[in-house]
């Protein structure tokens, strides 16, 4: 009775789990053939002959090959350095300090966020990096997008900091350490696996971003994958599907890359609850 | 709540907050305020009043509230129902109970299906839009796609998916995208819940419905609320269904974020484009406020 | 820390001054919707092989060296407006920008655009090719008589039909198909509706999702056909009438009420390849486009190429509702529009922009397109070389052909013209209630006293 209960169990679960996993699956079959297949259609088909041919042409599009593992990989990586150690610094601070009304300042700043990360704000922002002298520039790219991300970063990361225990610190405090020391020496090793989740959340978001690079730069030289995309497109505007499909991989791979990365190393996860 | 010990002196937590503050000003207020006072005008981009904007009070806000269209397809009214309609199915109930089932199925469990899941979950999250777009627009066709081939090898036919079920199909599609955040808070959530609690409950010979509703969710009631806040804000504004259906057909799938990328954008007229974003941002404030009402309101009863 | 500081700027001040030399010579940047091997490649092969080398070698020669920067934009025609509206608004932009011409009015209307002699002085007005190019092609690039650039050629509209499927449905004279009236065009419909039931036989643009490409090759083609235009003489939108009654009813018959055409392929939002591809694969047997269709989209070795393409493609031009009745009282009716390129007038070296621009417009450089891509241009002294379709099409064509009201509001116009297609072939609105709403939408936008309403 106990193994058939047991045996039960077993099979729901595994039911379960394959019917979750397919949910998340079956949309990106797709994506997983077509970039083999020389003559992928929108529909999934096993190759019968699986080939490289595809990734050889989209090799031979420089402009969309420097997108990605250059432009892309630039903005993106400037971005998430800077968002994840800001927003630590300030995360720290709003949770360890007394300051009035910090709770406020937290959701206020999300809310704003939402709104000026909409396409009303790209006109504003367009003439901020103008003025700043920055159009068609990396740094234009990765400041406006910090300061996007940043707002978020900071909710996200206070969770993590509120959720770590405070005894070392206040021992530390009364030993006499400066505030960086401590926050250096032990609070940044404690909640480093929180840095490292809003670090992949920044870098993805950067290296998904189509619109801001769009607006703000101009040379193909230094158009990101999101845009260097559309260079697969056929005289009559329409995707070469093999092509698209062998890049839209390769434009996933570095993603898929740093979260197992990260997974691996520090733990994908979030602690703690955001405390209101 | 009795406030805690101050581990940081005021200056200190000044000086770190300033990078990101002095970023948050310079790309989140004075773009906001910049929005807020075109919002007031009829500025464009293209065309005479981009010479010489004219202050034109509320008449932005009003445009968007004139009852003689405000439900008409393609305006502000219809485009706000269907935000309603997507953020409630896909955000609320779709995100964040997918994300809630799917903490309390892996809860105390370990090994390689959880992983498995859990790592497929978060690639859906963490792909890039157009990617995302692609595989989806080969998933949804109609002939060729996998949907379909499975629906019609099942015998169910094949729906034409952008055409006839639009808004069905960009809230399934938010749903997949975005399971992944508010699974991981329900984990880590689930993972801070003091064992000795739930064994209690176990001994007393509640079954797992019981558990879940007795004492697992009020104990993570302040993660619900901030997922809640997020997803919702973040749902509210997301752009990545204009990727798969552009809108339509015939505005159905037009959410306010496209709604504003239509006035801002086709035709420069910023004026209006602002102010639809201000509108946003009170909506989110009211939702934000309704969260924290629920979750003060709650802290009184216990 | 200091004199590092201090070493860099001095490092930088004798960079700049050795980087003077190669500052004094002319930088000009010219940007279109082109790129190598995407869209427009044609255009991309003609500036970097024939354009760019020998204007540099022009001015080289005449001492005064220039160097010209090709900046392939890759987006979509929107993505391109956008980042012209923002770059003009700060002054900023390449030198020689690739513009659709119908864009200009709107740009002039904000001051982001200036004519081309207030630019480059009066010179400009001596150009030779000036002489070349009539004033109504002329008018393509420009407003109330100033020029602001040049077109690279122009298009006409007409009917693309299969003769393999015209020829199955035993549709009379499939060899030379031409209709009189809009009768004409359905009844053949039917005829092949009979025999292939699944095809969606005739295209004709509808909806938001193709854009222009639905005022242009769509709605256009069939109220011109009624006798009317979007404006009148005088410049007043129409905004009621029955000539926009007649051309929604004919939408409703072909994709509502006779099921001749895809209204699914209207409304989504790869539809335009969706129709190409049911041409090319024999789904569809008429389609309504421009040359373009011809010069680009089926040629051999192309993505929608036609298989056989002399044999199983031809043309006809798009009747009138009834012969007499199309706009200006004739037969056939098409609409013409053209791109080209315009000068910013942030340039710094506005001469040398002007005069790469005439360089593009020579006589020589022209013939040198027609080469790579053989297309209507706009100078008469440049023929279309050896090819009967555009030579024949041009001919016939160009003298029924209007063009889109030169207004800054046009665009939106446009859009709400798109809209009214949608809606009806979409079935949500009769045409009746889709042209009220357009009524009132236009109404709105220009003003009650510059609209006419012409029902009885």
């Amino acid at each position: 009775m106990r193994l058939v209960r047991y045996t039960l169990a077993r099979i729901v679960f595994y039911v379960t789990a394959s019917l979750f996993a397919s949910f998340f699956t079956l949309p990106l079959l797709w994506l997983a053939f077509a970039p083999f297949n020389e003559k992928a259609a929108l529909s999934v088909t096993v190759p019968d002959s699986p080939s490289l041919a595809n990734f050889g042409q989209v090799f031979k599009n420089t402009f969309a090959v420097r997108a990605l593992f250059q432009n892309s990989a630039i903005q993106a990586l400037g971005a998430m350095l800077i968002v994840t150690l800001f927003a630590t610094l300030a995360a720290y601070a709003l949770s360890r300090a007394n300051i009035r009304g910090k709770d406020l300042i937290s959701y206020g700043l999300v809310l704003f966020s939402s709104v000026v990360t909409g396409t009303a704000a790209m006109v504003p922002i367009f003439l901020l990096i103008f003025r700043l002298g920055l159009i068609n520039t990396h740094l234009g790219v990765i400041l406006v997008f910090s300061g996007g991300l940043l707002p978020a970063a900071i909710f996200i990361m206070r969770d993590f900091v509120d959720s770590i225990p405070r005894s070392y610190e206040e021992s530390a405090l009364v030993a006499g350490a400066s505030p960086w020391r401590i926050f250096m020496d032990i609070a940044v090793p404690i909640v480093r696996p929180g840095m490292m989740v809003v670090a992949v959340w920044a870098f993805v978001n950067v290296w998904g971003g189509f619109l801001i690079p769009f607006i703000l730069l101009r040379s193909p030289e230094k158009m990101p994958a999101a845009v260097a995309i559309y260079s697969f497109y056929t005289e009559a505007g329409t995707p070469i599907i093999t092509l698209t499909a062998a890049y839209s991989l390769l434009y996933t791979i570095p993603v898929l890359i740093l979260y197992l990365f990260v997974n691996w190393r520090y733990g994908f996860r979030f602690f703690g609850g955001i405390k209101s | 709540m009795q406030q805690r010990r101050s581990l940081l002196s005021i200056p200190a937590s000044l000086l770190f907050l300033l990078p990101a503050g002095v970023f948050v000003f310079i790309f989140i207020i004075l773009p906001f305020f910049w929005i807020a006072a075109v919002s007031f005008t009829n500025r464009t981009l293209t065309g005479r009043t981009a010479v010489d904007p004219e202050y034109v009070g509320l008449a932005n806000y009003l445009r968007l509230f004139d009852p003689d269209r405000f439900l008409r397809s393609g305006e502000f009214g219809a485009s706000l129902v269907i935000t309603g309609q997507f953020v409630f199915f896909s955000a609320i109930v779709g995100q964040v109970l997918l994300g809630l089932l799917l903490a309390w199925f892996f809860f105390n469990r370990k090994g390689w299906v959880r992983e498995t899941v859990q790592t497929l979950a978060i690639l859906a999250w963490i792909m890039p839009d157009v990617v995302v777009a692609f595989a989806w627009f080969a998933f949804l066709d109609r002939d060729a796609g996998t949907l379909n081939q499975i629906l019609s090898t099942l015998g169910i036919g094949k729906p034409d998916w952008l055409i006839n079920l639009p808004l069905v199909s960009v809230i399934i599609f938010n749903t997949w995208r975005g399971t992944a955040f508010s699974m991981l808070l329900f984990t880590s959530a689930f993972g801070s819940i003091p064992p000795s609690h739930l064994e209690t409950a176990a001994v007393a010979g509640a079954n797992t419905w019981q558990r879940l509703r007795d004492i697992i969710l009020p104990l993570i009631r302040t993660h619900i609320i901030t997922d809640l806040i997020l997803i919702t804000l973040w749902t509210f504004n997301t752009f990545t269904p204009f990727l798969l259906t552009g809108g339509g057909p015939a505005f159905q799938t037009e959410l306010v974020s496209i709604f504003t990328y239509r006035t801002a954008f086709k035709f420069f007229r910023f004026g209006q484009g602002s102010a639809v974003g201000m509108i946003m941002m009170l909506i989110n404030l009211v939702f934000a406020i309704f969260y924290l009402f629920l979750l003060r309101r709650q802290q009184v009863k216990l | 820390m200091l004199r590092k500081f201090r070493n860099l700027l001095v490092t930088l001040a004798a960079l700049l001054v050795f980087a003077v030399p190669a500052l004094a010579q002319t930088q000009l940047a010219i940007t279109c919707r082109c790129v190598a091997d995407g869209v427009n490649s044609a255009q991309v092969q003609w500036l970097n092989e024939f354009v760019i080398p020998e204007f540099e070698k022009m001015m080289a020669d005449q001492g005064n060296p220039v160097e010209v920067q090709l900046i392939e934009f890759g987006g979509s025609d929107e993505g391109l407006k956008e980042q012209y509206a923002l770059d003009l608004s700060v002054g900023a932009g390449a030198d020689v920008l690739g513009f659709d011409g119908f864009w200009i009015p709107e740009f002039v209307s904000a001051n982001l655009l200036k004519p081309l002699d207030e630019l480059a002085g009066g010179e400009v007005n001596d150009w030779e090719g000036w002489n070349r190019i009539s004033l109504g092609l002329q008018e393509l690039m420009g407003v109330e008589g100033k020029r602001y650039g040049i077109a690279l050629g122009t298009d006409s509209r007409m009917i693309f039909y299969r003769k393999d499927m015209f020829r199955e449905a035993g549709v009379r004279q499939w060899w030379a198909w031409q209709p009189r009236s809009w009768a004409d065009v359905l009844e053949a419909a039917r005829m092949i509706k009979e025999t292939f039931p699944d095809a969606a036989v005739l295209q004709l643009n509808a909806g938001t999702a193709m854009g222009e490409a639905t005022t242009m090759q769509g709605y256009f083609m069939v109220l011109l056909g009624t006798g009317e235009h979007m404006v009148t003489e005088d410049g007043k939108w129409i905004v009621r009438s029955p000539g926009i009654l007649d051309a929604l009813n004919f939408y409703k018959q072909v994709y509502v009420d006779e099921n001749l055409g895809d209204a699914r392929v209207q409304l989504l939002q790869d539809g335009r390849n969706r129709s190409f591809a049911n041409f090319r694969d024999g789904n569809t047997a008429m389609l309504v486009e421009g040359d373009w269709f011809y010069r680009s989209v089926t040629a051999p070795g192309k993505e929608f190429a036609v298989t056989d393409r002399d044999v199983n493609m031809g043309w006809a031009a798009m009747p009138a509702k009834a012969p007499g009745e199309g706009l200006r009282g004739q037969d056939f009716v098409s609409i013409s529009g053209g791109t080209g390129f315009v000068l910013n007038p942030n340039t710094t070296s506005p001469q040398e922009a002007w005069e790469l621009l005439a360089f593009m417009n020579s006589q020589e450089a022209l013939m040198a397109f027609q080469g790579i891509q053989p297309r209507i241009r706009v100078r008469d002294d440049v023929p279309v070389p050896e090819n009967a379709f555009l030579t024949t099409t041009a001919q016939a064509l160009l003298p029924l052909s209007t063009a889109r009201p030169l207004a800054g509001i046009y665009p939106e116009v446009s859009f709400q013209a798109q809209l009214m297609t949608e809606r009806v072939v979409s079935g949500e609105m009769s045409p009746e209630e889709a042209m009220n709403a357009y009524a009132e939408a236009v109404t709105e936008l220009v003003g009650a006293d510059n609209v006419i309403d012409l029902m009885p």
